[in-house]
């Protein structure tokens, strides 16, 4: 049978062997936790801890400031010895709670347990929020933002983004196979909040071991577990929602315009640890790989523990690093130094040795089409690229600038290494910018 | 840490480059090179040498006289020299070949600004000009032979040529001319050097495809407008139009469908625009064939569909994601 895709894309080599076979281990605590409080996509939380005050695990650090928002909490009990800004994963110094733990590793009183039956949707979400989830494919929505879709768009079916299409990294999929029954808790949870029957969880076929977890804790119910193609960027929310279901979110749309909701595994996950046990998102599971490590592995690792801490972990580094990104090599971003700590959208840590690092000049547009014919947003990257580069930003906007899902098909099949992508993102910020000034 | 690389994403690249492109090409005319040493000889292989020399030479030249990089490493002018002289006659003088070069090199590609920026193809920009300015040397054919044995002897309408001739004169086609279409297949025939076998085109055709340099929208659309098209005519009159093989076989169908049509500066970059501009290729290689002053027509028709290539763009943009009615 053919397996359900999108059209476009194309397939990276993946490079999952590397870790894939690696049960998730427990990385060890650092000697000092930076916690930043700008983890999810909206305003960043305000901290609401002092110097040399002590914490314990679980405990707000960082208040939510308004409705696009999350609190952040103490990843372990101990000491806060710094409320300062820190060199943050986007290369800038942003506030940051620095804590020095005490080594007990205690749990902060007053987690509530709650048996998810007995709550009310509001209260669901509510406690969702609370524990500071968000979206954990990368893109750090808030989640409760996410399951609070307006009135008049019903949702009548809920994703579970298993896919992991990065190449390098096996976070999504560890957690799939070692902690399936977890994983299907957030499900039923998630469900309940939104009222929806219909649930798929969709999976890269590269993963069949993780299908076959899957399909068979789900006998019996309802949910779908289906093997999708394995080709980049499948697991992009939207190319995602028309593999699995035929529909198409509209330009400049969002999925609950279609009546659907996708939720990454590792925050169905999260889901459950936060109405289950009470516990706040703390960790994460994090695949540290790539040439550079000595031994990659699965990391289930303490948001705030620094990267340079992770790679530890894995043997050290193998030769001297040239790119270090945070995330997969297709959409992944560049890091300036070992010292950045691991966040809540952290899914990975990925080490090039210089051998690795792509530099080859750009030459002239041959127009081979390879960029048209990968692109899943359908759009012209060549043609965006040539008006971005001339500063036409009406012209740029029109051939569908703001549409590009910024996956980077286009400038991975390149053969004249022009940086469509990198462009077209440049454009659509001098876009945005524009609109707001208007 | 010696130096980190700090960059936009993506990270990793496919690895296939513009240089590797233009050397895949390269490899895949090889054995339609080969085919027409075999039938024509020496003179073949001259052509060959003085047509790829030349475009080296001249590229070189262009560009040390603009102060730009020399490019010649990409591989790009040494093909169009293997193609223009794929379009040549066995006998052209060695003048025509350099004067060829000159004309495909500096003015069709290096005046606009270089690879990628010539709207026409610069080995048919070239072999039109020579066509157009020494209409007895672009029309002198010799006849094959093993190693081009009794190339400067014998001289032979090519069977396009000759059909038209026919029909001019008695308004039918000589049975013989239809007659050997396997002769015409492995390159048996009179013609350019890269017009004569179709055997060894479609063997380069298949690497370029495994390649994935070239897709089937041209090649595919190309073709089968023009076997259909004049099958149609065929139908009506066999007596008077040739059947859609001897279309396919002789003349340059097979090099301008595969090779030339699917130049990527100087065709579509949209999936629907390849098929809009292969069909007008065939479109106007059918009607020049059969209608035309000029027994061949895929030179005319490619440059024409060249030409409206940035119109089959604009009007051929996929439908964006995500542009449909909104529900409810």
């Amino acid at each position: 049978m053919k397996l359900k895709t999108f059209p476009g894309g194309l397939h990276p080599p993946d490079n999952k062997q590397w870790s894939a076979h690696k049960a998730i281990e427990l990385c060890p605590l650092p000697a000092e936790l930076v916690i930043p409080l700008s983890q999810h996509i909206g305003v960043p939380a305000e901290a609401c801890v002092q110097v040399g005050e002590l914490v314990g695990k679980g405990q707000v650090i960082g208040q939510a400031k308004g409705f696009v928002s999350v609190p952040v909490h103490a990843s372990t009990s101990g000491e806060v010895v710094a409320v300062e800004p820190r060199l943050h994963p986007s290369g800038r110094l942003l506030p940051a709670v620095v804590i020095r733990p005490d080594g007990a590793d205690s749990w902060v009183d007053g987690l509530i347990a709650d048996d998810p039956e007995t709550l009310t949707p509001e209260q669901l979400r509510e406690k969702i929020r609370a524990a500071g989830v968000v979206g954990m494919g990368g893109a750090t929505f808030p989640t409760h933002v996410k399951l609070s879709p307006p009135a008049e768009k019903p949702i009548d079916t809920l994703i579970l983004n298993g896919v992991e299409c990065e190449p390098y990294l096996t976070a999504d999929h560890r957690l799939m196979l070692e902690a399936t029954a977890q994983v299907l808790d957030g499900v039923a949870i998630l469900r309940r909040v939104l009222g929806v029957s219909k649930v798929i969880i969709g999976i890269e076929a590269n993963k069949p071991d993780a299908i076959a977890a899957l399909t068979q804790a789900c006998q019996g119910t309802s949910i779908e577990v289906v093997a999708l193609e394995v080709k980049y960027p499948q697991g992009a929310e939207k190319q995602l929602i028309l593999a699995l279901t035929g529909r198409e979110v509209p330009s400049g749309g969002l999925p609950m315009d279609i009546g659907v909701v996708v939720q990454n595994v590792g925050t169905a996950a999260a889901v459950a640890d936060a109405v289950r046990r009470g516990q706040p998102l703390i960790e994460r599971i994090a695949t540290v790989t790539g040439p550079a490590v000595a031994e990659p592995k699965n990391l289930r690792v303490r948001i705030g523990t620094s990267l340079s801490h992770m790679v530890e972990f894995c043997g050290g580094l193998k030769g001297d690093p040239a790119k270090i990104i945070m995330g997969g090599p297709m959409m992944g971003a560049t890091q300036l130094s070992l010292d950045i700590p691991a966040t809540r959208g952290t899914s990975g840590v990925l080490l090039f040795g210089a051998g690795e690092v792509a530099l080859i000049p750009e030459g002239p547009c041959l127009r081979c089409g390879r960029c048209v014919r990968v692109c899943p947003a359908h759009i012209l990257p060549t043609t965006i690229n040539a008006y971005a580069r001339l500063d036409m930003l009406d012209e740029a906007e029109s051939v569908g600038a703001l549409d590009c899902i910024e996956c980077g098909c286009c400038t991975y099949t390149c053969p004249a290494a022009i940086a469509l992508v990198q462009a077209i993102r440049q454009a659509k910020g001098g876009i945005l910018a524009k609109r707001r000034k208007v | 840490m010696e130096k980190l690389y700090l960059s936009s994403s993506p990270h990793i690249h496919s690895g296939e480059t513009t240089d590797k492109v233009m050397r895949a090409v390269i490899y895949s005319l090889l054995p339609a090179c080969a085919v027409s040493i075999y039938f024509f000889g020496l003179a073949a292989l001259l052509v060959l040498l003085y047509c790829t020399l030349g475009c080296v030479a001249t590229e070189a030249l262009c560009q040390k006289a603009m102060g730009k990089p020399l490019s010649l490493g990409d591989g790009s002018a040494a093909l169009t020299g293997i193609l223009l002289a794929l379009n040549l006659p066995p006998a052209s003088p060695w003048w025509m070949a350099l004067l060829g070069s000159v004309v495909a090199i500096a003015i069709a590609k290096q005046v606009y600004g270089g690879l990628g920026y010539n709207p026409f193809n610069p080995a048919l920009v070239a072999r039109v000009v020579l066509l157009i300015s020494f209409p007895v040397q672009m029309t002198t054919w010799s006849a094959p032979s093993p190693w081009g044995a009794a190339v400067d002897g014998v001289s032979a309408a090519t069977p396009l040529g000759e059909y038209k001739t026919a029909v001019m004169l008695t308004g039918k086609i000589p049975a013989e001319l239809q007659a050997n279409l396997g002769g015409y297949f492995v390159g048996n025939m009179s013609g350019c050097l890269g017009e004569v076998s179709a055997l060894a085109l479609l063997l380069g055709a298949a690497y370029l495809f495994w390649k994935k340099i070239i897709t089937w929208h041209v090649p595919v659309s190309f073709v089968g407008t023009t076997v259909v098209l004049s099958g149609l005519f065929w139908l009506v009159d066999p007596s008077r139009y040739p059947n859609p093989l001897f279309h396919l076989f002789t003349g340059g169908l097979i090099l301008g469908a595969f090779y030339m049509a699917t130049d990527m500066v100087t065709s579509p970059v949209t999936t629907k625009g390849l098929l809009v501009f292969g069909f007008g290729c065939g479109l106007i290689t059918v009607l020049i064939r059969l209608f035309g002053g000029y027994p061949e027509g895929v030179s005319f028709a490619i440059l024409l569909m060249n030409a409206a290539t940035p119109l089959i763009d604009r009007f051929t943009r996929p439908r964006k994601f995500g542009l449909v009615a909104q529900r409810g």
